[in-house]
């Protein structure tokens, strides 16, 4: 596996990210689709929540909470 | 779904689904996200006041209200917002289900100006089921202001239907948009963009389709119902039968085509999972190619300013202080803003009573009816008032400010961690927001947490949280028995944290219920999560305070009032029939006595809380009632009389504590029973979610009680 493949939930905050795949299936593969995160869509990293999950981040245009047990299964390319 | 007149009391039990169509009149669905101002449209429309907050899933069941345009005759329908007709969610399914089988002579589907892309996906999706659609841009007011231009002829070129920009606060736009309606009403043909898929995907479709097409009676494309057969989409094949009785799995055309279809697709090799996910991602790629030619950001950094609120509202240093000094400011607003009102308006209100009795005494009538409908009825009225309204007529204001700028998603986001440990969903903390306002609008709220069994763990402890009929019982004790001794300004800021606490203490509450739950009856682990921060708008302060007034407030109040009325009644005959030697009311309340007095209350006042079951603003009336029926007659008008009335009869500290305990956590009220057998289907649920709060209620005030005594401390 390339070395700047990681999970979108060990991308740091302020960088952006493009997603390579996602790992879920079932209705959270859909909800995320739903959203826009398909291969290819560039993910930002905006900010972590107070007790520092779920993370706040830029997806097309919309800021989207996700908790870390979904965004790990979620695998990006950092830019 | 906000707090209003048709989102609480016994109407917000109801949601419709049926529409009843005049002769000559269109139905006109309002589909779009979550939170892009649809209801802003529809009110602006119909002249409905639903309340519009900012934060997605307000709308949670279709709303109609009728429009005149030009002289045709419209339904509106507001449908829930949702990202998506897949029907992963009941919104989901209530919005599909409206838009297949409600039979609207068009869709508006109202998109985001600020998120365009994003909403293409909503836009896409219902152009599959429909041609007869229009696009509505809304929030063009937000997007000039973050430098977002759009081209709506070139957005229109490239869909197929009309587009129409608009601002919906301020009604621009929306005179374009109903004639753009009209058009697609009146034309017969609306020639919007297809969908195309990958090519053994159309293969398999134009294999499929044909023997669909001679059972789709109910104006659903054959392409689209085919796309959902080879994806499996059982719900919608079930929705088919149930509203068109069209049992598509027992044709055998459709079933040997559908087999042939499928034999197709698996040979190029696309799993049936596969399948979903290439119809999702060629929507997402068309709707980011349908907008690249469209929106132009004159700016880069258009959202800073969002980012850095966000930076002070969601950090780890500041987010969670922040949340808790808002709550407080917002009670310390409401206690000290409330004071001098309810003061004047109890001082005019008692100067009525006695002016009322001076009525009696002139008019000659008997002393049993100016002491039913004075005594009775009229002082349980008044008491309502002074206390319920100013109360109210601040807290809504205020709580609707914070609700329309989009700060709720964000307590959701600081408190997400907390509920993820009980094994709870995040979302419940705007279900629990919404319970302040009113534990019925509340449950209703429930309906925007996907998992059906974290959706009963919020709909079970959303009574944890006071609704504002349970306020000012709990402000006035806190009033009269814990700032005596404090000083003007300063009083009321011993009465904000006491009052802070009482809140705080609910939500640690929800939290311990809903781990409890999810370890015991509720057995599971959290399902996963999205949560959209939207993005932060200033609030329009007028509109704001007319509409939760008005809206708000004197809809509660008047609630309240109609309950207290006949409850007043109930009361005076119960104090006033005696059976042997003591009044019912004294029967009743001795009868209560000992197991009150166990949990640091007394019978009187378990009374009130059973009694207080329509609504728990009129316990405390109930309790003066009481109280002045069984002995000293004393002529109350203020707070101080009032715990002079209360200490003579044997309240202490420890009896204020545990009535608000118990205020706190006891059976939800009758309204939201009813919502609750409403939502769950279920009256083993109902009963759960009745049973859960009073019996921590019970547990908690007897453990109070009793550690209080056995140390001597009263």
């Amino acid at each position: 596996m390339n070395q700047d493949m990681i999970p979108l939930n060990r991308v740091p905050e302020g960088r952006v990210a493009r997603v390579i795949d996602l790992f879920t299936t079932g209705n959270m593969r859909r909800r995320l689709q739903d959203i826009g995160l398909i291969e290819g869509t560039d993910v930002e990293c905006l900010q972590k929540s107070p007790a520092g999950d779920p993370v706040a981040y830029y997806i097309r245009g919309a800021v989207i909470a996700l908790r870390s047990e979904d965004s790990q299964n979620i695998l990006v390319r950092c830019n | 779904m906000g707090l209003t007149s048709g989102s609480t009391g016994k109407r917000a039990v109801d949601s419709g689904f049926v529409i009843e169509r005049g002769a000559g009149e269109r139905v006109i669905a309002l589909a779009g996200n979550p939170n892009v101002g649809k209801s802003t449209v529809f009110n602006e429309l119909t002249g409905l006041n639903q309340h519009t907050g900012n934060w997605p899933g307000k709308t949670v069941t279709n709303a109609q209200g009728r429009y005149t345009h030009k002289g045709r005759e419209y339904i509106m329908v507001d449908i829930p917002g949702t990202y998506s007709l897949m029907a992963h969610s009941v919104e989901e399914e209530v919005a599909r289900d409206f838009i297949c089988f409600g039979d609207p002579d068009a869709v508006v589907v109202v998109c985001d100006a600020t998120c365009l892309e994003r909403n293409m996906n909503l836009v896409l999706q219902t152009l599959e089921i429909t041609d007869r659609v229009v696009v509505c841009v809304n929030l063009m007011d937000e997007a000039r202001k973050k430098h977002i231009e759009i081209d709506f002829g070139k957005l229109s070129e490239n869909l197929g239907v009309p587009v129409v920009g608009a601002s919906a606060r301020s009604r621009e736009g929306l005179d374009e948009l109903m004639d753009a309606v009209g058009r697609v009403v009146e034309s017969d043909r609306c020639e919007p963009v297809r969908l195309r898929y990958p090519q053994a995907v159309e293969d398999a479709l134009a294999l499929l389709a044909p023997a669909v097409e001679p059972l789709c009676t109910g104006g659903i494309p054959a392409r689209w119902i085919s796309l959902k057969l080879l994806a499996d989409d059982t719900q919608l094949i079930e929705a088919l039968g149930s509203y068109q009785r069209c049992n598509l799995l027992a044709n055998d055309g459709v079933a040997s085509a559908l087999q042939r279809a499928r034999a197709l697709l698996a040979g190029q090799g696309f799993s049936i999972e596969k399948l979903r996910d290439i119809i999702v991602s060629s929507i997402v790629l068309h709707a980011e190619e349908t907008c690249s030619d469209v929106v132009t950001f004159r700016r880069e950094g258009y959202n800073d300013r969002d980012r850095r609120l966000d930076r002070i509202l969601t950090s780890r240093a500041t987010g969670i202080p922040v949340m808790l000094l808002m709550l407080a400011v917002v009670f310390w607003l409401t206690i000290t803003g409330a004071n001098y009102p309810s003061q004047l308006l109890a001082d005019a209100l008692f100067w009525v009573q006695d002016r009322l009795t001076e009525f009696f005494v002139w008019m000659g009538a008997p002393l049993w009816v100016n002491s039913l409908l004075v005594e009775g009825v009229y002082r349980v009225l008044a008491w309502v008032v002074s206390v319920m309204l100013p109360p109210m007529a601040i807290f809504f204001p205020l709580f609707t400010l914070l609700e329309d700028s989009g700060y709720l998603p964000r307590i959701a986001f600081n408190l997400d961690r907390g509920f993820k440990r009980c094994h709870a969903c995040g979302k419940q903390a705007l279900t629990m927001c919404m319970g302040f306002g009113c534990n019925a609008a509340g449950i209703t709220g429930c309906r925007i947490i996907d998992s059906p069994r974290e959706r009963l763990i919020a709909i079970i402890t959303n009574n944890f949280v006071p609704c504002n009929g349970r306020f000012p019982t709990l402000i006035a004790i806190i009033t009269m028995f814990f700032v005596g001794g404090a000083m003007g300004a300063f009083s009321s800021v011993v009465s904000t944290l006491i009052l802070t606490a009482v809140i705080v203490l609910g939500v640690l509450m929800t939290f311990a219920v809903s781990a409890l739950l999810s370890r015991t009856i509720l057995k599971g682990v959290p399902s996963s999560f999205t949560l959209e921060l939207p993005p932060y708008r200033r609030p329009q302060i007028g509109k704001v305070i007319v509409r939760s007034i008005f809206d708000r407030t004197l809809f509660v109040l008047g609630r309240a009032i109609a309950v207290a009325a006949p409850a007043g009644l109930v009361i005076w005959v119960m104090a006033n029939v005696t059976v042997g030697d003591m009044s019912l009311l004294a029967h009743c309340a001795g009868f209560l006595d000992p197991f009150a007095r166990l949990l640091g209350l007394d019978g009187v006042i378990l009374m009130a809380f059973i009694l207080g079951f329509p609504a728990n603003e009129i316990v405390v009336p109930i309790i003066i009632m009481a109280y002045l029926a069984t002995g000293s007659i004393l002529d109350f008008d203020n707070l101080a009389q009032l715990k002079t009335l209360l200490v003579d009869n044997g309240w202490t500290w420890l009896t204020a504590v545990c009535t608000m305990l118990f205020s706190l956590m006891h059976w939800p009220c009758s309204t939201t029973c009813l919502t609750i057998r409403k939502e769950t289907q279920s009256w083993k649920w109902t009963a759960v979610s009745f049973l859960v709060p009073t019996v921590i209620g019970m547990i908690v005030c007897f453990l109070v009680a009793g550690a209080a005594r056995l140390l001597g401390l009263a």
